[in-house]
């Protein structure tokens, strides 16, 4: 076993996901039965080998900065599930 | 032209209609529309049909041509999968958390086709945010592949490439993030192409996993394959990871020549486990060029075996991230009665994603969590260079290399849902293409003896598209798969 329920309780929790008790259990598994299979990866020496984030090198993209379209307020609110005074509003924070 | 099937057109075969005069934008708006009404019960390719919009696009449409100001996509109706930004209109993702997401603005591709005058018929069906290799995951309703419908469409893109086949479009747009445009391509025998990296706009497509995700078209021959590119490829200011490179005329590379072409097949691709009939499709399909002058030469992808276990960890690590964003707060849909925040972001998010995208998330977590991040993600990304590198050095040698698009033909629904990770082992050909950045085509090449699709995959250099449409058009030019039609009562 590579991860045990207390572990896929505490990466939930990173994740911000609430899990019920059948998910938990059930991702368990799966997630043990999928990281046994990534050990395969073990089987290649790296140690000299950069890793690729990005298939096409790329360098920073810059841009002038020049006033451009923007979204209105009211268009940037529109699916805001709450609203108040032209903001998003959440529930208490603390 | 009375009692002909005009639904069944190309691209290119209702634009010459449509430049003659022969048909309206309007009509055939009207008579997809119909056929839609018609068949998409039993298919379920569309999640929501843009009656209205498609109405006044063919309007609009109309005046252009009237005006003589018709290019190859004016009046064509086409469908978009439901990742990508429609103004006016839902992208939902197929799931929850979308579920009432207007989309602000036009994606930049969904911007290319409307100045061309396409029109937008509808947003199809799709795995929850492109997650799955089926559209089982759509958390509104699976779709049927047209060819049988007790299997599945493939998937991601199930709903595009289940529209093409069904005839419920012209053509359409999926996207391809290990697979998901030229998987389904291939179960529903249609054309479907996922460009080099960069070569696409992904302004305003619903980030899934941003290093690989990819846009591209889903038609019924290569012809409208490269009509499609010509509107949707090029440089965008707004995607920084858009390549900044001249786009040639794709048509011009509807050559029907392949003489000295030298064909790479590797090794790796034709072992055991794979479906025998898929094998000898796709054989045939080679000889088929091998007759026509290319020479085949055997090549290696040394690390294809790893493909798998790389692309599964840098996937969901990126997914992981770019699924933060689904926090209830400035879009999307929100848990009701929450006590505070944390509890509203827990909530929102249990109720909001489908279990595959939870088990990715979870997945993406747990490989970039301390302790983890070099055991997991830092190797696999390390192993990715060494699958670009067999690319790189394969394609030095030859001019495409051509493989099976998927070990099988479509599988039955339900099959694989109870197990991800043989649902994970169906991408085996496709995803190191998307971990490479390199392009690729899936051509039908020929029936299974039950008479499911099969597929045929051309892969080629980064941002040369130009061949991959040579072979692919040489090979179609010269057989029939891509002209047969399901029968759909």
């Amino acid at each position: 076993m590579k991860i045990e329920i207390g572990e896929v309780e505490h990466v939930a929790h990173l994740a911000r996901l609430k899990l019920s008790e059948a998910e938990k259990e059930l991702f368990t598994v799966q997630l043990n039965a999928i990281l046994d299979y990534m050990e395969k990866l073990n089987e290649l020496d790296t140690s000299a080998i950069e890793p690729t984030f990005h298939a096409v090198s790329h360098r920073n993209t810059m841009r002038e900065d020049e006033v451009r379209e923007a979204y209105s307020q009211e268009a940037s609110l529109e699916n805001a599930p709450d609203r108040a005074k032209g903001c998003f509003r959440v529930p208490k924070i603390i | 032209m009375a009692g002909e099937r005009l639904y069944r057109l190309t691209i290119h075969e209702l634009h010459e209609r449509l430049s003659r005069g022969e048909v309206s934008s309007q009509e055939i708006t009207e008579i997809l529309l119909k056929r839609i009404s018609e068949v998409d019960p039993q298919i379920k390719a569309y999640l929501m049909v843009a009656e209205q919009e498609a109405m006044k696009g063919a309007h609009e449409a109309a005046h252009r041509i009237a005006a003589g100001k018709i290019s190859p996509l004016t009046g064509v109706p086409l469908a978009i999968k439901d990742n990508m930004c429609t103004q006016g209109i839902k992208a939902t993702c197929a799931s929850k958390i979308l579920e009432d997401f207007v989309s602000p603005y036009d994606a930049t591709v969904v911007k290319n086709i409307k100045e061309e005058g396409g029109i937008l018929l509808g947003k199809t069906n799709m795995d929850e945010f492109a997650m799955g290799s089926s559209t089982e995951n759509s958390r509104f309703t699976i779709t049927r592949n047209p060819w049988n419908l007790d299997t599945i469409p493939g998937g991601s893109s199930g709903g595009s490439a289940a529209a093409v086949a069904a005839d419920e479009c012209i053509a359409s747009i999926g996207s391809d993030t290990g697979g998901s445009i030229r998987q389904p391509a291939a179960c529903c025998g249609v054309v479907g192409m996922k460009p080099t990296y960069g070569r696409i706009s992904r302004y305003g497509l619903v980030a899934f996993a941003s290093s690989l995700d990819q846009i591209g078209p889903i038609t019924k021959d290569v012809e409208d394959c490269a009509i499609l590119l010509n509107v949707i490829a090029g440089h965008d200011p707004l995607d920084s990871t858009s390549a900044n490179l001249p786009t040639p005329d794709y048509r011009k590379a509807l050559v029907k020549d392949v003489r000295g072409w030298v064909l790479g097949i590797p090794k790796e691709f034709f072992v055991e486990g794979m479906d025998p009939e898929v094998e000898e499709r796709v054989w045939e399909g080679i000889r088929v060029l091998e007759d026509l002058g290319a020479v085949v030469k055997e090549i290696s992808l040394p690390h294809t075996g790893y493909a798998v276990a790389t692309y599964y960890i840098i996937c969901p690590a990126e997914a992981s991230s770019n699924l933060a964003r689904y926090d209830g707060v400035k879009y999307g849909f929100r848990a009701a009665k929450s006590k505070d925040l944390m509890e509203m972001y827990l909530e929102t998010r249990f109720e909001g994603f489908g279990a595959e995208v939870k088990r990715r998330i979870m997945l993406g977590t747990y490989v970039l969590s301390s302790g983890y991040y070099d055991a997991y993600y830092r190797k696999a990304s390390q192993v990715r260079t060494l699958i670009k590198g067999d690319f790189e050095e394969a394609l030095q040698g030859c001019d495409v290399i051509i493989t099976p698009t998927s070990p099988t033909p479509a599988f039955h629904l339900g099959e694989k849902v109870q197990d991800p990770l043989q649902m994970y082992l169906s991408d085996i050909f496709t995803i190191s293409m998307n971990l490479a950045g390199v392009p690729a085509i899936s051509i039908p090449c020929g029936f299974s003896s039950g008479g499911l699709p099969i597929g045929l995959q051309i892969i080629g250099r980064p941002f040369e598209e130009e061949r991959i449409i040579q072979v692919a058009y040489t090979f179609e030019q010269n057989t029939d798969h891509h002209t047969k039609r399901p029968q759909l009562t």
